[in-house]
């Protein structure tokens, strides 16, 4: 029989504890599966976040460590600094990476660091139960907005590619979902000229993933899929916003 | 043997390189050596002062709060520091800047006119230091003469060996005016 | 080799090349900054040397536990405000088990507190600082001489026992000049960091991880760092005895109030009063032993810090109530005079 689809080498057997409908497991699959196919694997250092992503580092068949709440980029740092050859990768959530990060998040980028960033964008607080994120939309209720986001009161989404994108030391900047399986093929598109931009010792590449959060959004799981393309995607336009090399689209367009 | 010095002067005058240079001189005449820069308030645009010791043993506190010696360049650091000077202890004082007499009679005190000798003889008033730690390198026997040159030849390296013949000579003008007295 | 004079922060510098110290990370704070310039300058004249000026204390210690993650020797260095943004990190490192050393040039405190020099961190040097219950092997030099010789030493030891170490320094120390000889030096040895995580070729992943959800699992790993602990403790408590063979009274000191300390031993000797002086080296593993050993000679005790009292309670732990243990210090930066500790010394000796 011939084998049509098999288990990346870069993921483990550990079953996953996410949730049903959530998106992290889409996004371990696809960055796993671009590892492989960089032939990667054996010079792979990764760093897990704390958020719902705590526990990449017994999914990803790869050397692991798991960073301070945020601190993944400055970890990441330390080790490429060490391992210039080495792939290095960090994999965190918006409250890690957008709000209590934010200061080594924007560091690492505006250094140019020569590692890549899997950015899960799926506008709230998964692991600690609902809360408000620093991406959670206008009007979106979470446990700690529980009237919905007011401009006003908790300030504006904030927009990481975007505001990335403006740096020198960003190669790669692109926004994806994975909503659906074309957009999956896109996501994955994405992740792999993330790799690339690494190897090509081209600076630091983000993958911005807008991703489905059925238990803390209170949706069914093909509500939550509808919600992020119609809702998510009018604050967070899908699409390239940086891409030295040149082919990107303009984000949004 | 063992000699506390503390070398006091504002900001910019070049006395914490007076204590360098002292140090380095009594390292290389085989001395233990310590040199501590000033702390408190007055550590930027006020006074500036160091602490040097020179000992041949083991220097256990390397704070002088009553020195052996005390090269004063400035007016305020003659009021801070004289009062702590020991008994019979070595007073070299700046008087180009100082229009004052010394208060205690139970020092040793001299008086040199940094400025006016390293403007006027050496050709820069910036080498004022030197000729005070000239005068004070003639005065005591902490440090013998030609470790102090060695050690300013050695300071006044690479970019700064422009500087060296101008510090060369005001050292060597500050320890002839304290030979005539 | 030959003795050259140092500041005290470039000493601990040059002494962390000698050890193999390949990655810097800092923040630039006084009175400590003397030390990231000099690695600044030396660092990019060597070979696989990176030098690096981090956004933020909070960034550079997590800098450190990345590139000591990937088995490099690395180092940050800061003084009391800095130190207490990092204890997040440090706390991680300890519960990871990863060597590195930390450089606390302690300053006057607390908040902003000032540059002068101070002793006032050593609660949070050695009871923790961090969360959790781990400790740092924590050093106190107290010349320019032994902090180039410890610096070296804190690299070894972080090595040996995959443990944070601190060297425990203050404004003063790190600022001020003595002779130096660079006697000893170290490297690393990247093929016995079988943990590190460099890539998982040709063997299962290696995971740096400090989350343990179970309390049951979670349990034995603390057990098995407080193991290690109780072997650091065997192995590798310092202490000098100055003039203590006889000595009716000791002064307990640290650092540089021990330098102070043992001027006034000098100068009570000549008075008559028969004093002595007990300087901890290692501030954890804490000298207890020999400190209840002095306790059986001696009448009592002088403990003397620039802090409000910290290490006295160490001191009397250690003395467990035989003798008395008396106490003088300064505080906010103020450095206790010879002239103060002799008073002290002399009214208990009346």
């Amino acid at each position: 029989m011939k084998t049509l689809l098999k288990k990346p080498e870069s993921l483990t057997d550990a079953p996953m504890h996410y949730c049903p409908g959530c998106g992290h497991g889409i996004v371990h699959r696809l960055l796993a599966e671009a590892i492989d196919e960089f032939g990667l694997r054996e010079k792979t250092v990764g760093i897990a976040p704390v958020g719902c992503a705590v526990f990449a580092y017994n999914y990803f068949n790869v050397d692991m460590i798991e960073a301070p709440h945020g601190r993944a980029p400055a970890v990441a740092t330390g080790v490429k600094r060490v391992l210039p050859e080495n792939f290095v990768f960090t994999y965190q959530g918006d409250g890690d990476l957008a709000a209590i990060g934010t200061a080594e998040t924007v560091h690492a980028a505006n250094r140019g660091e020569n590692l890549t960033v899997i950015f899960i964008n799926n506008a709230i607080y998964g692991m600690t139960g609902g809360q408000m994120a620093p991406t959670t939309v206008l009007s979106q209720k979470t446990n700690t907005t529980p009237y919905g986001r007011q401009a006003a009161l908790h300030g504006y989404p904030i927009k990481i590619c975007e505001l990335l994108s403006t740096m020198e030391g960003v190669a790669f900047a692109e926004r994806v979902t994975v909503s659906s399986p074309a957009n999956i093929i896109k996501a994955k598109a994405a992740i792999r000229r993330a790799v690339e931009t690494q190897l090509n010792k081209e600076g630091f590449s983000i993958v911005e993933v807008l991703s489905q959060c059925p238990t803390n959004w209170g949706m069914k799981p093909l509500d939550a899929l509808k919600w992020v393309e119609e809702e998510m995607t009018k604050t967070f336009p899908l699409g390239n916003f940086k891409d030295k090399k040149g082919n990107g689209k303009k984000g949004g367009q | 043997m063992e000699e506390k010095i503390i070398s006091a002067g504002f900001g910019g005058q070049g006395v914490l390189l007076i204590g360098k240079i002292l140090a380095l001189a009594g390292l290389s005449d085989g001395k233990q050596v310590s040199w501590v820069p000033s702390y408190g308030p007055e550590m930027r645009g006020g006074t500036a002062n160091c602490t040097v010791i020179i000992s041949s043993s083991e220097i256990s506190s390397p704070l002088a709060p009553m020195p052996d010696s005390i090269i004063i360049m400035n007016k305020p650091s003659l009021e801070a520091f004289e009062p702590l000077l020991r008994k019979g202890g070595l007073l070299v004082m700046n008087s180009s800047l100082i229009d004052v007499k010394p208060k205690r009679s139970d020092i040793k005190a001299f008086s040199v006119p940094a400025n006016d000798i390293a403007e006027k003889d050496a050709g820069n008033v910036k080498a004022a230091n030197m000729v005070m730690l000239g005068a004070y390198a003639a005065l005591s026997d902490s440090v013998s003469m030609d470790s102090v040159k060695k050690a300013l030849e050695g300071e006044m390296k690479g970019e700064k060996q422009k500087f060296l013949p101008v510090n060369m000579k005001a050292l060597e003008l500050g320890a002839a005016a304290a030979k005539k007295k | 080799m030959q003795k050259m004079l140092m500041e005290g922060n470039e000493a601990v510098a040059e002494s962390a090349l000698r050890a193999g110290c390949t990655h810097y990370f800092g923040y630039p704070i006084t009175p400590q900054t003397e030390l990231s310039e000099y690695l600044a300058r030396e660092m990019p004249k060597r070979k696989d040397c990176f030098f690096m000026q981090a956004e933020s204390e909070i960034a550079a210690i997590n800098m450190v536990l990345g590139a000591s993650s990937a088995g490099a020797r690395a180092m940050t260095s800061s003084s009391g405000p800095g130190i207490s943004l990092k204890q997040e990190g440090i706390s991680y490192i300890a519960a990871c088990s990863l060597p590195c050393v930390i450089v606390n040039m302690e300053r006057g405190g607390p908040g902003l507190g000032n540059i002068a020099p101070s002793q006032a961190d050593y609660f949070q040097a050695v009871k923790g600082g961090g969360h959790g219950d781990y400790r740092l092997i924590v050093l106190a030099p107290n010349s320019v001489q032994e902090l180039a010789d410890l610096t070296v030493d804190a690299f070894d030891l972080a090595d040996k026992y995959r443990n944070p170490v601190m060297i425990l320094g203050d404004g003063l120390l790190g600022q001020m000049m003595e002779s130096v000889e660079f006697k000893k030096s170290s490297k690393n040895d990247v093929s016995k960091k079988t943990w590190a995580t460099r890539g998982a070729k040709g063997r299962k992943p290696n995971i740096i991880n400090s989350l343990y959800l179970n309390p049951v699992e979670l349990e034995q790993v603390n057990l098995k760092l407080q193991e290690k602990y109780r072997e650091i403790e065997k192995n590798e408590k310092r202490c000098e005895f100055y003039e203590m063979e006889d000595a009716e009274y000791a002064i307990v000191a640290f650092g540089i109030m021990s330098r102070i300390a043992k001027s006034v031993v000098n100068e009570a000797r000549q008075k008559g009063i028969k004093a002595g002086l007990i300087r901890p080296i290692t501030l954890w593993p804490f000298p207890s032993k020999k400190i209840a050993g002095a306790a059986e000679k001696t009448k009592a005790f002088i403990v003397t810090e620039l802090n409000a009292g910290q290490m006295v309670e160490d001191v009397r732990l250690a003395v467990n109530g035989k003798k008395p243990v008396h106490f003088i210090g300064r505080l906010g930066g103020m450095l206790l005079t010879p002239q103060q500790l002799m008073e002290k010394l002399e009214e208990v000796a009346k």
